[in-house]
C-alpha cells in the first residue's frame, strides 16, 4: 500500500534535517547570552523582567552549573550551565558541547548555519503546507475529525497508547487521534511559532513588518517564546522517535523512505 | 566535580555528533551555507526597503543602556582629543565624493537634528532602548556629494578592539570599522549620534560620535567615528568583509 506520497517523504526528511541543525546551532547561539526576558528590552544591566538564566559558580575544580527560573535555582551541573569540554576540562557553557553546533562556542558560525537552515525550514514548510492544503491531506489525515475528538474516543486512544497497542492492519494506514493532535500541534502551531518568533528577533524584518515583534510583546518576549517552542519541538521529537521505535521502527521508517507500508501481519 | 555518570550518559551522543562539528569546517559546505546571507539581504531589501524601525516613548527607555565592546579607546590620538573636549576632533568625509569634508562637532550641530528612541539589538541576544540625537547621515553625504560608482559608506573608528570570547570565532585585535549600503545610508533613521538620552556620548558609548543604523544589529553601530569613506568596494578595508565583526565570520548585512 502506498502510505506516504513522494512529496510528503521528501518534505519530512528535509524538515528533520533542518530541525536537527537548527536545534544544535540554536543551542550554541543561546550560549552567547544565556538569559531570557519578557518585553522589548533586557540585558545584564536591565534584569527586572528576566525569567530564566543559565550560569555557573564555584572554582574551576568545583564548578556547579545552575538554571534559575524565576526565583528558583536548579542544580544542573554536567548538563546546563557547566559541563565538560570535549577535552574533559570543566567549562562554563549553557548547553554542553555535544548538544551544540559547532561544538565549541562560536556565535558567528552558529548564526550562519542557523539562518541557512531557517530558509530550508521555511521553504520546505511552505511546500508541505501548499501541497497539504491543495490535496486535502491536511484536512483528511492531520486534523482530527470531530468524531475522534469525542472524550470517549480520546480516552480509548490514550489507553491504547499507554498499553503500547498500536494500530494494526488497515487501521495502521491512517493516524489515530493523539497522533493527529501531535502532528497538527507541531506542524501547524509550534513550527509556525518558532519561525515567526525567529523573524521577530530580526531588526530588519521588524522594521519591514512592525506587527512581527508586537505580536509577542517585544523582541525579548519573542526570544523567550522561540526558546519555549524549541523545547516543545525537541520534546515532540523525543516522543516521536520513541514511538517509532516502539511501534516497529523498520516498518515505520521504511514507509517514510519508500512510501510503502505492508499491512496485515502487524509487526 | 562533574559526575561520571552524567559524562557516560553524554558519551554516545558526543561520538555521534562530533561528526557534525567537522561539517562546519568543510569549505564547500561553508560557501553553501553562507549563501543564506545573500538570500536574507535581498529578501529584506525587497520587502522592507523603506520600512522604519519602531520608535518608542520615553517611558520605554532602558534604565541603564549597557556599554558593549570598547569601553574607552586606548590609543593616544583619541585620548588627546578627549582631553581637549573633542574641540580638535574632525569627522573626515572622503573617497568617492565631489567635495571632501572635515566637520567639527559645531558643524554637525548646525545640521538639522533628529532625535529617535529606538531599540538596540545585540547579536548576542540582549536589547536596550535609548534615545539618540544627531544629524542624518544623508545630509552629510549630500553636502559631500557622491560620485559615480559609490556603493558603500565605510566608517573608520578610533578604537582597537580585541573582541570578546562570548562572540566566538577569530579574536585578533584590530581597528574597528563598519560599512553599510546606500539604502541604509540614506534611510531617514540613519543618524550620526552625538547624544544618548539627552547627554553627550560618554567614552563607553562612542564619544564623540557614533553611527545609528537602526534596522541592523548592535555591531553595525560603529562608535568613536573618525572618518567616513565613500567606496565602490569593501576589499581595501580590513580583511575585505566590510567590518571588524564581518571579518570574523559575522554577517555583513546584520538586519537579522
Amino acid at each position: 500500500m502506498l502510505r506516504h506520497s513522494l512529496l510528503v517523504r521528501l518534505t519530512h526528511w528535509t524538515n528533520a534535517l533542518a530541525i536537527f541543525f537548527l536545534l544544535m546551532t540554536g543551542l550554541n547561539i543561546f550560549g552567547a547570552h544565556p538569559r531570557l526576558y519578557w518585553g522589548h528590552a533586557g540585558s545584564v544591566d536591565q534584569v527586572e523582567r528576566q525569567w530564566l538564566q543559565m550560569g555557573a559558580s564555584g572554582s574551576a575544580a568545583r564548578l556547579r552549573g545552575w538554571v534559575d527560573v524565576g526565583d528558583r535555582r536548579f542544580d544542573t551541573t554536567g548538563l546546563l550551565g557547566a559541563s565538560e569540554s570535549p577535552k574533559g576540562a570543566p567549562s562554563i557553557v549553557a548547553f554542553p558541547h555535544w548538544a551544540t553546533l559547532p561544538a565549541m562556542r562560536d556565535l558567528a558560525t552558529a548564526r550562519t548555519w542557523h539562518f541557512f537552515f531557517a530558509w530550508v525550514l521555511i521553504l520546505n514548510g511552505l511546500m508541505w503546507l501548499g501541497y497539504g492544503l491543495v490535496s486535502g491531506r491536511i484536512g483528511r489525515e492531520i486534523l482530527p475529525s470531530l468524531a475522534q475528538l469525542r472524550p470517549a474516543h480520546l480516552w480509548h486512544d490514550i489507553v491504547e497508547h499507554a498499553k503500547l497497542n498500536f494500530p494494526k492492519g488497515e487501521a495502521a494506514l491512517s493516524y489515530e487521534v493523539l497522533q493527529r493532535l501531535a502532528y497538527a500541534g507541531v506542524a501547524l502551531v509550534l513550527i509556525p511559532v518558532v519561525i515567526l518568533t525567529g523573524m521577530a528577533m530580526s531588526p530588519g524584518l521588524n522594521a519591514a513588518f512592525p506587527f512581527l515583534d508586537a505580536l509577542w510583546g517585544g523582541r525579548q518576549s519573542a526570544r523567550s517564546v522561540h526558546f519555549i517552542a524549541m523545547a516543545a519541538i525537541a520534546g515532540f521529537m523525543a516522543l516521536h522517535l520513541a514511538l517509532v521505535l516502539l511501534s516497529g521502527p523498520v516498518r515505520q521508517i521504511g514507509a517514510m523512505i519508500t512510501g510503502r507500508m505492508t499491512i496485515g501481519g502487524g509487526k | 566535580m562533574i559526575a561520571r555518570r552524567q559524562l557516560l550518559g553524554a558519551l554516545p551522543a558526543g561520538l555521534l555528533l562530533s561528526g557534525c562539528d567537522a561539517l562546519t569546517k568543510v569549505d564547500t559546505l561553508k560557501a553553501v551555507v553562507k549563501s543564506g546571507e545573500q538570500a536574507t539581504y535581498r529578501w529584506q531589501r525587497l520587502v522592507g526597503r523603506d520600512g522604519l524601525a519602531r520608535e518608542f516613548s520615553a517611558a520605554d527607555l532602558s534604565p541603564v543602556f549597557k556599554v558593549n565592546g570598547t569601553r574607552r579607546p586606548t590609543n593616544s590620538e583619541w585620548q588627546a582629543l578627549e582631553a581637549g573636549g573633542f574641540a580638535d576632533w574632525r569627522l573626515r568625509v572622503s573617497g568617492l565624493v565631489k567635495k571632501e569634508l572635515a566637520l567639527s562637532m559645531a558643524d554637525l550641530a548646525s545640521l538639522p537634528q533628529r532625535t529617535q528612541i529606538t531599540r538596540h539589538d545585540c547579536v548576542e541576544g540582549w536589547s536596550a532602548i535609548g534615545q539618540w540625537t544627531g544629524p542624518q547621515l544623508a545630509n552629510v553625504l549630500k553636502a559631500a556629494g557622491l560620485r559615480d560608482g559609490a556603493r558603500y559608506i565605510v566608517f573608520l573608528c578610533a578604537d582597537d578592539y580585541g573582541g570578546e570570547a562570548s562572540k566566538g570565532g577569530l579574536q585578533s585585535s584590530s581597528r574597528y570599522y563598519e560599512s553599510i549600503d546606500l539604502v541604509d545610508a540614506f534611510h531617514p533613521q540613519t543618524i550620526l549620534a552625538h547624544s544618548l538620552n539627552g547627554q553627550k556620548l560618554g567614552a563607553g558609548h562612542g564619544a564623540p560620535l557614533r553611527l545609528r543604523v537602526e534596522r541592523q544589529l548592535g555591531y553595525k553601530q560603529a562608535k568613536y567615528l573618525m572618518q567616513i569613506v565613500v567606496a565602490d568596494s569593501l576589499a581595501p578595508f580590513g580583511q575585505g568583509n566590510g567590518g571588524y565583526w564581518p571579518d570574523r565570520g559575522y554577517e555583513w548585512y546584520a538586519g537579522i
